[in-house]
């Protein structure tokens, strides 16, 4: 009856060369074969990977793809976004619910099928949207949803799906230098070996190129720490772990132009002196993997990839290179660096303590270059086209181009590439998105701009960005989107620290609170205060974060929150008479000391 | 000569184990230099069953049941400063473990299954404060002002709170007060 097959356990483990560092493409591979991770394999691969059974399930237990019980043979999560809420996510999942007979988050009666929520899936261009066993699927509607419904009841293979549901157009609306230009593989490796790697690097420090990710760290400072630190070897690790709701640039940069990212990753590697690299690919884009391995293979035969890259031998010897893509599980804090490092240890994707960074001890404690998908695909421009022509673009501060995601109530949503320095509200007129009223710039950990801010600039220096651009117009409720994002920073805090664990729950509770209409100012003021305990003590930029939707929007949409207030005072936090009410039941009293009054 | 008013301060445990009022009569020989600057109204140490206006209001544990309701909205109505003292008035602490039961199955269990009962019946007399299906931090039901974390807070801890209030300064507690590892 199961889509899984029976899990070949020792193949697994053997492929991933009996390496617990690879444990979390070990469970990854479990859990596609079979459906699940069950108990009693946590034991099994203990023995065979011979480590402390504890290990093996302190990650198991902290990816959200990894479960223990059975979801049947089809699993589908809805990505939760505000963009699919906006796109009327919760009408379609009830109706998808119904029509399989069954109930979010319960295995039905047969145990075929099960629905919940994910967070963001990187396709907030075409939402809503869902994952099948991993694989999305765009554009839902109702007649989509009937045929997912009708495959599921007559339990045909995911394989044998038809090809449409699953086609994911890139939407490129706007291309620029990166997305717009051909480019022949090899020619920025060409370029590279025989410029040398000082001048390549003098090219990419001249270029001013800055961390597409958001943060916008220096690129040619970071190649030359790493360049210079001491270790048994370097590695390039390339961060496709696009987690930010409402961003999915780096989906169409591995989509379409693979080739420009794997040769920037080349780049460095020749320039750091690595010979392994890692491409750390988001979970949710599950459905790349096989046309990325193809295009890696390609590369390999071309002699840009493997031994003796395009029969290049100096005096430092042969330039070896390879790159191997491992997948996340689910898991928004594993875009941060150190975060993916150790969950490309086989580990729970907490954050470390830095410093140390990653150029001086990143994977597997080396020097280790960690950059953006962007950021290696504008390396590869540069080594091609040199550093003159890339600084250019932009503004004096932030060279170059940039990707921009445009998703939400806009009639073109997709994929713009702008030179740095363009307006917010050049990107509204060129997507149509006339009666906008707020844009999330960055997502939510970004910025909140509201209609006033409309001619501020996308630039390190003014928004920096690492590309979501959501567009939210004059009906949409500032308080829902920011509750959404509560919702969100709750579900993806890591556990690690106190801070941003108890801060980020409390924040979803309050302003559920609030929704609820039991909100006073009280509450407003509590939220003030968790945003300082977050900003001040959380770990790690997720809880430093974590509360500026809330803030933001408070500031800039109070009507959104005045109208919940009920108090200026207090209100409680629940129904007081309702939560009496089991124990009415159960006692069967209905005296006067049995009820709370309202007040 | 006129002695100078002293602090009126009142205290309650709700769902708690007076562990914190223990604490609290844990300042020992302080206690002569607390009745000096602070009177107590309503409190198990002075067996006062209903509070008039106050300075300080003081409340242990968390709330599980209508009348801890009743006690906090009279404390809060009569204190000018209300204080959740301790792990279970802060968070619900060891109570709101049973937060994670049925309260269906909490009653059936004591008074039905339990060892050694036989022929058991839930009682239902007015006279007995009805549950809640959750054990709640009083902060989800009224509005508190200042939280002295610990299980219990230390007698330190609680000394140094009350006498910087009752000198008029803002509490603050030293790292050392605070941390219990």
């Amino acid at each position: 009856m199961s889509d899984h097959d029976v899990c070949d356990l020792p193949g697994i483990v053997a492929r991933w060369h009996h390496d617990p560092a690879n444990l979390v493409q070990i469970l990854r591979d479990v859990q596609e074969s079979c459906g699940t991770i069950p108990s009693d394999t946590l034991d099994q691969l203990a023995k065979l990977l011979n480590v402390p059974r504890v290990r093996i399930e302190a990650t198991a237990s902290f990816y959200s793809f990894f479960h223990a019980e059975s979801h049947g043979a089809y699993e589908i999560l809805f990505s939760d976004n505000v963009i699919d809420q906006m796109a009327g996510k919760a009408e379609l999942k009830q109706y998808l619910c119904e029509r399989l007979w069954l109930e979010p988050r319960k295995l039905s009666e047969d145990g075929l099928v099960y629905v919940d929520d994910t967070a963001d899936i990187g396709l907030a261009d075409q939402a809503p949207a869902m994952l099948v066993n991993g694989f999305a699927v765009p554009a839902l509607d109702k007649a989509r949803l009937d045929l997912v419904a009708e495959l599921i009841r007559v339990r045909k293979p995911l394989a044998e799906w038809p090809p449409m549901l699953f086609e994911i157009p890139d939407n490129i609306r706007q291309p620029g230098p990166l997305t717009g230009e051909a480019f022949a593989p090899g020619a920025a490796l060409k370029a590279t070996l025989s410029r040398g790697t000082d001048a390549t690097l003098a090219e990419i420090d001249s270029a001013n190129l800055r961390g597409r990710g958001g943060a916008g760290f220096k690129t040619a400072t970071k190649w030359a720490s790493c360049r210079k630190a001491e270790g048994e070897a370097h590695y390039v690790v390339c961060n496709a772990d696009e987690g930010e709701p409402g961003t999915f640039k780096d989906r169409v940069l591995l989509n379409s132009h693979a080739d420009l990212v794997f040769e920037g990753m080349t780049v460095c590697a020749r320039v750091i002196g690595a010979r392994q690299g890692l491409l750390y690919l988001r979970g949710e884009y599950r459905n790349l993997l096989e046309k990325l391995e193809s295009v890696l293979a390609t590369r390999r035969e071309k002699g840009l990839l493997g031994r003796n890259i395009l029969g290049y031998v100096d005096a430092d010897g042969d330039f070896d290179f390879d790159i191997e893509i491992h997948l996340g599980a689910g898991a928004y804090i594993c875009g941060e660096e150190s975060a993916l490092i150790e969950s490309l240890e086989g580990k729970p994707g907490k954050p470390r303590n830095r410093p140390p960074f990653p150029d001086r001890c990143g994977y597997r404690n080396q020097p280790t270059v960690v950059n953006n998908v962007e950021t290696f695909a504008c390396a590869a421009k540069i080594a091609e086209r040199g550093g003159a022509w890339f600084a250019a673009m932009g503004t004096p501060q932030s060279a170059g181009s940039k990707l921009i995601s445009v998703s939400g109530d806009c009639q073109r949503p997709g994929i713009y590439e702008y030179s740095f320095g363009v307006t917010v509200r050049q990107i509204l007129i060129d997507c149509g998105a006339e009666d906008a009223h707020a844009v999330q710039v960055s997502g939510p950990s970004g910025t909140c701009i509201s209609f006033r801010e409309f001619d501020r600039r996308i630039a390190f220096e003014d928004l920096a960005t690492a590309g979501a651009f959501m567009v939210f117009s004059r009906e949409r409720d500032m308080f829902e989107v920011a509750r959404n994002f509560t919702h969100f920073f709750a579900h993806e805090s890591c556990g690690f620290c106190t801070p941003c664990r108890v801060g980020t729950s409390l924040l979803r509770n309050t302003m559920d609170k609030l929704a609820a209409g039991k909100g006073s100012a009280y509450d407003m003021n509590e939220m003030k205060n968790i945003m300082h305990i977050l900003r001040g003590m959380a770990h790690c930029g997720l809880g430093h974060t974590a509360a500026n939707p809330v803030v933001q929007t408070m500031e800039k949409f109070p009507e959104a929150y005045e109208r919940r207030l009920k108090r200026l005072d207090f209100e409680p936090a629940f129904d007081l008479d309702g939560a009496l009410q089991t124990a009415r039941l159960i006692t069967g009293r209905d005296d006067e000391w049995a009820h709370l009054a309202d007040e | 000569m006129t002695e100078p008013k002293k602090l009126k301060v009142a205290t309650c445990s709700l769902a708690g184990c007076f562990g914190c009022h223990m604490s609290l009569l844990d300042i020992d020989e302080k206690l002569f230099e607390l009745v000096k600057v602070v009177e107590f109204d309503r409190s198990p140490i002075t067996d006062i069953k209903h509070c008039g206006p106050c300075d300080i209001g003081i409340v242990e544990g968390g709330v599980c049941n209508a009348e801890n309701v009743h006690v906090l909205k009279e404390f809060r109505k009569n204190c000018r400063i209300l204080v959740a003292m301790g792990a279970c008035a802060i968070n619900g602490g060891i109570p709101a473990m049973r937060n994670n039961v049925d309260l269906w199955d909490c009653f059936q269990e004591v008074y039905h299954y339990g060892i050694g009962l036989e022929n058991g019946q839930i009682p239902n007399d007015p006279e007995l404060p009805l549950p809640f299906d959750k054990v709640h931090p009083i902060n989800e039901v009224v509005r508190i002002d200042y939280f002295l974390p610990g299980c219990p807070p230390p007698a330190d801890a609680i000394w140094k709170f009350l006498t910087d209030l009752a000198a008029g300064r803002e509490p603050k507690l030293d790292y050392e007060m605070l941390h219990y590892d």
